[in-house]
Parts: structure tokens; sequence; C-alpha cells
């Protein structure tokens, strides 16, 4: 199971306002920084404190954070802002990472591609990979992990196709039930992408707990303590019928369907017009026309 | 402040939270009496507040105060509100000196024609940090060292007329951003800004500035108008939204949905289907 979290190169975490993504995103920075790597944040969205809760101590001094979350934009004119906005704050990061294997996480990528060109951002995610294997150890695709948290809802298909074509990994959150899912579609080289779905959640020491299937919540079962009550017993009303009752059910014709009863009924002739007779007193308004309608048909 | 929706909400004015972000959005309603709601709430919680109010005259907000218990001339007179009052103020703007900062001072720059050799996504490269600064300003920290106020309290009446009046969504994204920092964050206050939802998936701007939002609040609370129509006894639908934007809780974000109509002095909250005009 653990086998599936070994991931390299670009991985998208793709979260939406009701699945939020941040807490499996410190999750995967807490099992790289336990694997022995080294850990750079870009922090845009929360405070530094923010994002450093629920890491403890050994954690978090092996953790290199810069801080765009404060002064992004150099307003505040105290000095204090990383130079070169947003895009230099990506870059500086990308000098600063020694040879080895480095987990980079962006929090978030939204938060830059709204404020950089998205070419300039995906040219910046591929220089960071490339200066990384010019530095030597290895190919870059095994070294460097680049998570980057993508909130869904706020950008259109150009960006986000750009972006998943870049990515080898992308991991979209969802849940049901109140579990949450991570639906992960991985690319690698020369193979198929291939799609699995795993079922997570974040402890609160912000290790990962992975469930082998959906909650059993969402399959309904009966409950074993109330005694199943058959609703058809103690009625007022007779839903059954005895065997008497069937075949005299069975017997009876329906008036409009025309079996050979009914034909032979026509045919005979009725019963004697001496039996029936209509009495009919006609009134005032009456126009009794004694020509027959139909004389002038030629029938 | 309703009492109702506290109730919902599980805060009273003396437990109010801090550092938190509060959204409040609507979508085929009228979705201001949560902001009164919050307005009265928060003067009453003994916070100071700033409220930056671009949608209606002070006297209008005074008036609905009175009637939910707080009055904002004494609030505004012992420096526990500081009061923009946008409507008044933004024509303030185009009768001064232009070197006077002025926090709307957007509203003169925004009509002038971007120049040719700026990139086309820097085109409007006007922001809202002369409005940042007077929030900055009147959140100030006094210097006596005694806290007269509990925490502070931005109030935003509301953002999406930021986007009618010529800003980009990402600059009043930007705007939050630096006031989360500088209240919720530096200060431990709290913010409260009012989104409309139009639904009109191509309304881009609108749907980036409340989906940017959303990610970034603790708790959303939508007023949404009836999907079958208008109703005399039931005024619209809330859907609360609560959000941990970045601590893994054993429960999920939860959320609930109740109905309400809204009266002289209060609003009265119910279950789905359970108005009482109906039982």
């Amino acid at each position: 199971m653990e086998s599936v979290l070994a991931l390299r190169g670009l991985v998208l975490l793709r979260d939406s306002v009701e699945w939020e993504g941040r807490s499996l995103l410190k999750a995967l920075i807490k099992k790289a920084a336990l694997g022995g790597e080294q850990v750079h944040i870009l922090g845009c969205e929360v405070s530094e404190e923010e994002f450093r809760a629920g890491f403890d101590s050994s954690i978090n001094s092996r953790l290199v954070y810069y801080d765009l979350f404060r002064d992004p934009l150099n307003w505040a004119q105290t000095g204090e802002a990383l130079p070169g906005g947003p895009l230099g704050a990506l870059q500086a990061m990308c000098e600063r990472t020694d040879p080895g294997p480095v987990t980079v996480a962006l929090d978030s990528l939204s938060w830059l591609l709204l404020r950089l060109p998205c070419a300039a951002l995906c040219q910046a995610l591929c220089a960071m990979s490339r200066q990384h294997a010019c530095r030597g150890g290895g190919p870059a695709a095994e070294q460097l992990c680049v998570l980057g948290l993508l909130h869904r809802e706020l950008h259109g298909p150009g960006p986000m196709g750009a972006l998943s074509s870049l990515a080898q990994a992308e991991v979209t959150l969802s849940g049901t039930a109140g579990q949450a899912s991570a639906h992960m579609l991985r690319r690698r080289p020369r193979q198929r992408p291939t799609l699995e779905t795993l079922w997570f959640s974040v402890l609160p020491d912000l290790s990962l707990d992975l469930q082998g299937g959906p909650p059993l919540e969402s399959q309904p079962h009966p409950d074993p303590h109330t005694p199943q009550v058959d609703p058809a017993s103690h009625l007022t009303f007779n839903l059954h019928l005895s065997k008497r009752e069937r075949e005299a059910k069975d017997s009876l014709t329906l008036p409009f369907q025309f079996s050979s009863e009914k034909q032979q009924a026509l045919l005979r002739p009725g019963p004697s017009p001496a039996t029936s007779r209509i009495f009919y007193e006609p009134d005032a308004f009456d126009d009794l026309d004694p020509e027959d309608p139909d004389g002038d048909l030629d029938v | 402040m309703f009492p109702e929706l506290n109730n919902l909400l599980n805060t009273t004015p003396d437990r109010a939270e801090q550092g938190k972000l509060t959204l409040l959005c609507d979508a085929n309603t009228d979705g201001s009496f949560l902001v009164h709601h919050f307005l009265s709430f928060y003067l009453k919680a003994n916070c100071k507040v700033c409220f930056v109010a671009l949608i209606q005259s002070f006297s209008h907000y005074n008036i609905v105060g009175q009637k939910l218990g707080v009055s904002l001339t004494v609030a505004r007179e012992c420096g526990q509100l500081v009061f923009l009052e946008g409507l008044k103020s933004s024509v303030d703007v185009f009768f001064r000196a232009q070197a006077e900062p002025h926090p709307l001072q957007f509203l003169r720059s925004v009509s002038l024609q971007p120049s040719p050799e700026v990139h086309a996504w820097e085109a409007n490269a006007e922001n809202l940090q002369p409005l940042y600064e007077f929030v900055r300003e009147a959140l100030k920290p006094v210097d006596d060292g005694e806290a007269a106020w509990r925490c502070p309290v931005l109030l935003v009446d509301d953002l999406s007329v930021l986007l009618s009046l010529g800003m980009g969504a990402v600059a009043v994204l930007d705007f939050i951003h630096y006031c989360r920092a500088t209240v919720c964050w530096e200060r431990k206050g709290n913010i409260v800004a009012l989104v409309h939802d139009s639904g009109d998936t191509e309304d881009e701007e609108n749907n980036i500035l409340l989906n940017g939002l959303s990610h970034q609040s603790h708790l959303i609370l939508r007023a949404e108008g009836l999907a079958t129509g208008f109703c005399r006894d039931v005024h619209g639908q809330l859907r609360i939204l609560w959000r941990t934007p970045s601590q893994p809780t054993t429960q999920r974000d939860w959320s609930l949905t109740y109905q309400y109509k809204i009266q002289d002095k209060s609003v009265s909250f119910f279950a789905k289907g359970m108005s009482p005009a109906v039982l």
C-alpha cells in the first residue's frame, strides 16, 4: 500500500472547497522528511506558523520554508519580502536545493498560477527539474518530487491542461460519506497511464491512514436489532385469493375482449323483439322526420 | 445579531473565535441580513470593527443596527467602529488633490488607459493597496498597553462591487490576502466579507473571487433563494459549511442547511420543510 505513495516528478494535488488538500500535502511532506529527503516549502496561502502546526519539532527543523504569505507583493516595503516576487522566489528555491532526493512543496500552485503567466510558471517548473539534474546525483526523475497544491475550481481547462501535461502524477481529492478519497493518475515513461483510487484519512499527527475500500457506511445493510416486520399481516382487507375465487376470476370474460362466445352471440339473432321494447314519448320540441336519413345512400 | 443564528453557529459574543475568515455568499437572494448580523455580533462582542461599507449609507446600517440592539453612532464616536462610507467618500476621490492618498483612489486610476508596453496580464496594474493601508491603520492596536477592545474585525460589504468598479479578481484576492496576513494572523482578528454569486458561469472574475475566497475561509455561509421561487413564509435557504483549511480533523468539513424567514427584528431558522406556516 505504501508503494503507491512513491511519487516522483511533478505531482498535482487537485482539491476542492469541500475536500481540502493541504492536510494531504502536509502528510506527504512528513513522509518525505521522515525518509531523509530535503524538503523545501514555498508557502503562499497560509502563514508559516499555521503550516508548521502539526509537525513535531524534529520534522520542523528539517523543513526549509520560504514565506511568501506575509508580504508577497512588497507592499510593506520593509525589505523583508522575497526578492523578485513570486517568480523570483520560485527560481531561488531551484537554486538552493542540494543534490540528492528533494521534495519541493508549493502551497499553492493555484496562488502562483493566478499571479504569474501560465507559460512562465510551466517553464519555471521544467527548469526546476533540469537544474536539479544538472547539479548531479542521478536523473531528476528519481531525485526530485514537486508537490503542487491546485484548487480545481479556480482555473480554466487551458492552464489545468498545461500543468497536467507536465505532471507525472495527478491526485484528485474527493470523497463520500465523510471519507476522503484520492484518485491517482500516474504517467510513467513508455507505459500506459494508470488510474487507481485510495481511501484515506489524515490523522492529527499528519500520518496517512490508508483504508482498503470505500467506507462501510455507504453500503446500506439492515439493522440487526430491529425485527423484520411483515407489512402484509394484520390487514383489514384481503390481499390473497382463494382457489375458487381465482378460478372464477380466470374464467371471467372481459367486456371489451372479443372472444368466440361473443362472436356467436352477435351473429345469433338477438332475443325476439317482443321481449324488449322501447317506449318513447316525444315532447313538443322534437322534430321527428319519418324519412330515413340514409335513404339517399346507395348501400 | 440573531440569537437563532448564533445557536446554529454554536457561538456567542463572549465566545467568539479569533483568527478566522468568514465568507458570506448569496445567490438569487439578498444576503445582507448576514452582514447586519455579524456587524452587531462583533460590536456586542466588544471588538474593534472596521467596516468597509460600499453598498449602503451609514444611516441604513444604523437603522438596522438599532433594531438589533446596537448603535453605530455611539460605536463610531467612542472609537469602537471605523466606518468607511463608500457611497459618500467615493465622490471625494475626484475632488481631492491627486497626490493625497485615499482608500478608494483606484476609482480615479482605473479609468486611465494601460500603457502599451505593459504585458497584457499586467494591464490592470492598479491594486487595492491604499484600501489595505486604510484598514491596517484603522485596526492598529492602541499604544496605551491596555487593550480597550477584544480583537480587531474587518467587515466588507461587499467585494463583488469592487469587480464592478473595474478591479480584477486577483487584485481583490491580493487585498484580502494582505488583510488576512495583518488582521487574522498578526493581530488575531477576524474578517467577514460578502461576495455575490451571480450563478453566471461566464462571469469568470466573480467565480475566481468566490472560489479563491472559499478555499481560504474557515466558515462559509451561503444564502440561496428557494429553487421553486419566491415564498411568503420561507425567504430562502442558508447553507453553513465549516472548513479547516490546513488542519486535519477526525471529522471532515461538515455542512448544515436550514431555511429561514426574515422578520422585522429577527430571523427565524428551521429545518427544511419545517416552516411553521406549513406545519
